[in-house]
């Protein structure tokens, strides 16, 4: 029986931590034109629709932007949160508690419009999310309940917490019954970069701030440095004297307080208005980003904007060629896959051996 | 039937899925591997099975491809942790998030479509039994199959060899190996039986609790399976036990929707995932117990030194 051995290289390859990523996208591509053939489309032509027609028009190069925001700015919290080896894969409900808590601002102060609205939505927002993963994080801490577990079934929590609230409490008391609430004021409403242009709103540019300042953080400030070697080594960390236990917490409510500054960004900028379901999905979608993006801040904007290209090119292809937007799925699930597969060729030299069976 | 009877099989009817993933992902973890992949493993065996029983028009055919996609789509996160030593946690959240696209994918054309129901076996004169009678006797296949996969998981790991070395590996993968066991080949089994019991879970779902295939149609039960494990202590009676709690309070809150009490119909949904937040909470909270129970390598990886 053929085997798959593998040799632990003595020092991580430089070459293939910068080519996984690249890899990983071609043999999603590979597996995609293969995806439509079954489907009986023309491959090339698909694909070439579905990552190419995207980016050479205007408007699609902004609704890229627009999806691409929430995805960094989700991504870049847990790229920091994974670094510090604390699994939070809730970022999806945390995203919609800060929506939540965020839009509390516009409707139930619609009057009150200033320059200060906004700033106060997002940091609302951010605190609203950051609280929400304060909760798995400091049962994991105090109670050692499994982080993953739990910070998932929040999930299902928020969304549940939210549809009540977009068709009870939140509702547009003159909105004919529909599960709406009222149309942000101008005020409330993140605008837009260059209205000329197309709909990108400032959000995009909140998330690339945000993993700039990320990044700047992770590798140059001691703070993350002591990210780095607990997670690299929790006993290290130890012995370096850094506190285990606050760095989880801190972790957590990071990722927390950027998902829910996505939320309220996401809300205010792109819907305009809360409703039952506010996400496709970004809260999960930015775990490959984070993934994609090597848990590298910078990494994450690159790999932010390639899973908002499966988004947009998933519509693209539906309109076109009639391929189900269920697609989009199948390939962000490869793209993992692929990208965590490749990730190996960093640390180990693979070769197929006639093994031991 | 009465209503108390007819509460108790539909508690038996929420419990068995449940019951049957988390055995087989106990298994799995009791060999040191941590598959988060359940969700996923669940959903593509609720999409096949109900797919297979449309198109063959037999319910069977249909839980026979549900537990082989199981097993065959485990197969994925098997290579991928145990020959390409890929970071399990993360494996397992990709096999969750193609699961659950792959299945909507394949099965789009389904969806709203009549579907197959497994038979019930109603065991003669046993079934009959007032109050008990039909709840342990007039069930679906599947619930006599979760009662056997107990037993079986059960001595299968405390009464034989295969067992004991399986446990052993899941304490110390590295004493196993360099006492000459092959870590990879039990750990690849244990995979592939947690993928099909998984893939049975779901079967269920969509051959006998609800018989009809809806996108996402596991709603986080693999998630509360993978709970119930930690919950059980890594032991299989407590399983049961835990399955027929979440059972309970699963059908408990239907039926209080069903009658209107005046709670947020949300709130009352949102229960079984509160409730798996709080049991995990008393469960684990003593430190010392916990780190007992646990299988010692669990969720770390191992590459051999051939």
């Amino acid at each position: 029986m053929r085997q798959i051995q593998l040799t632990k290289r003595p020092q991580a390859s430089k070459l293939f931590a910068a080519l996984s990523p690249l890899l990983a996208f071609a043999l999603t591509l590979i597996a995609g034109a293969i995806i439509f053939w079954l489907n009986d489309k023309p491959p090339a032509q698909a694909i070439y629709m579905y990552f190419i027609e995207p980016l050479i028009a205007e408007w699609s190069l902004h609704d890229l932007a627009i999806k691409a925001a929430p995805l960094i700015m989700i991504g870049v919290g847990l790229a920091v949160c994974y670094r510090a080896n604390a699994w939070n894969i809730g970022a999806e409900g945390q995203f919609v508690v800060g929506a939540i808590v965020g839009s509390l601002v516009p409707i139930f102060w619609p009057d009150f419009q200033s320059p200060l609205t906004l700033p106060l939505m997002l940091l609302l927002g951010a605190l609203g999310g950051a609280l929400f993963a304060a909760i798995p994080a400091w049962l994991k801490v105090r109670m050692n309940t499994n982080e993953i577990l739990t910070s998932l079934m929040l999930v299902y929590v928020a969304q549940l917490l939210l549809d009540w609230l977009a068709r009870g409490p939140l509702r547009d008391p003159n909105g004919f019954n529909f599960p709406q609430s009222i149309t942000f004021s101008d005020a409330a409403t993140l605008p837009e970069i260059l209205p000329s242009s197309g709909a990108t709103h400032y959000g995009f540019l909140l998330a690339i701030i945000v993993a700039i300042v990320a990044w700047f953080v992770l590798e140059k400030t001691r703070a993350g440095f002591q990210v780095r070697v607990v997670g690299a080594s929790p006993r290290a960390g130890k012995f370096g004297g850094f506190s285990g236990s606050k760095l989880f917490i801190v972790a957590f409510m990071i990722s927390g307080a950027l998902a829910g500054m996505a939320g309220i960004s996401e809300v205010s900028g792109a819907i305009g208005h809360m409703q039952p379901i506010i996400s496709p999905g970004y809260g999960f979608t930015a775990i490959i980003v984070a993934f994609l993006g090597r848990l590298n801040p910078l990494g994450v904007v690159a790999s932010g904007l390639v899973l908002a290209l499966t988004y947009i090119g998933g519509e693209g292809v539906q309109m076109m060629m009639g391929v189900s937007d269920k697609v989009v799925r199948v390939f962000q699930g490869l793209l993992l896959f692929f990208v965590l597969a490749c990730d190996t060729l960093i640390h180990y030299k693979v070769t197929i051996s006639k093994g031991r069976g | 039937m009465g209503i108390a009877e007819s509460i108790l099989l539909t508690i038996a009817t929420a419990a068995t899925p449940l019951l049957i993933a988390a055995m087989g992902e106990l298994v799995v973890e009791r060999s040191g591997v941590l598959n988060l992949g359940v969700e996923g493993m669940m959903v593509m065996g609720a999409a096949t099975g109900f797919m297979a029983a449309a198109v063959t028009g037999s319910a069977w055919i249909g839980l026979l491809a549900a537990i082989v996609m199981g097993a065959a789509f485990s197969l994925l996160f098997a290579v991928l942790t145990q020959s390409v030593a890929t970071n399990q946690v993360a494996t397992g959240l990709a096999l969750t998030l193609l699961g659950l696209g792959l299945s909507g994918m394949i099965g789009e054309h389904y969806v709203g479509m009549a579907g197959q129901k497994l038979p019930s076996l109603d065991i003669p004169f046993l079934s009959d039994i007032p109050l008990i009678g039909a709840v342990l006797f007039g069930q679906d296949p599947l619930f006599y199959a979760s009662i056997a996969l107990t037993v079986g998981t059960m001595w299968f790991l405390f009464k034989t060899k295969t067992g004991l070395t399986l446990r052993a590996i899941g304490d110390n993968h590295g004493s196993a190996h360099a006492l000459g066991v092959q870590v990879q080949r039990y750990r690849y089994l244990a995979i592939l039986f947690g993928g099909a019991c998984a893939g049975a879970a779901g079967a269920h779902l969509s051959l006998v609790y609800t018989p009809q295939w809806v996108e996402n149609m596991t709603a986080g039960r693999g998630w509360i399976a993978l709970a119930l494990v930690v919950f059980a202590s890594w032991r299989p009676w407590r399983i049961v036990a835990g399955a027929y709690l979440f059972g309970g309070v699963t059908i408990g809150q239907l039926h209080a929707q069903a009658i209107g009490v005046p709670i947020p119909s949300q709130l009352l949904t949102a229960l079984p995932y509160i409730a798996t937040i709080v049991v995990l909470v008393l469960i684990s909270r003593n430190r010392r117990l916990t780190l007992l129970n646990t299988p010692a390598s669990l969720g770390k990886p191992f590459v051999p030194d051939h």
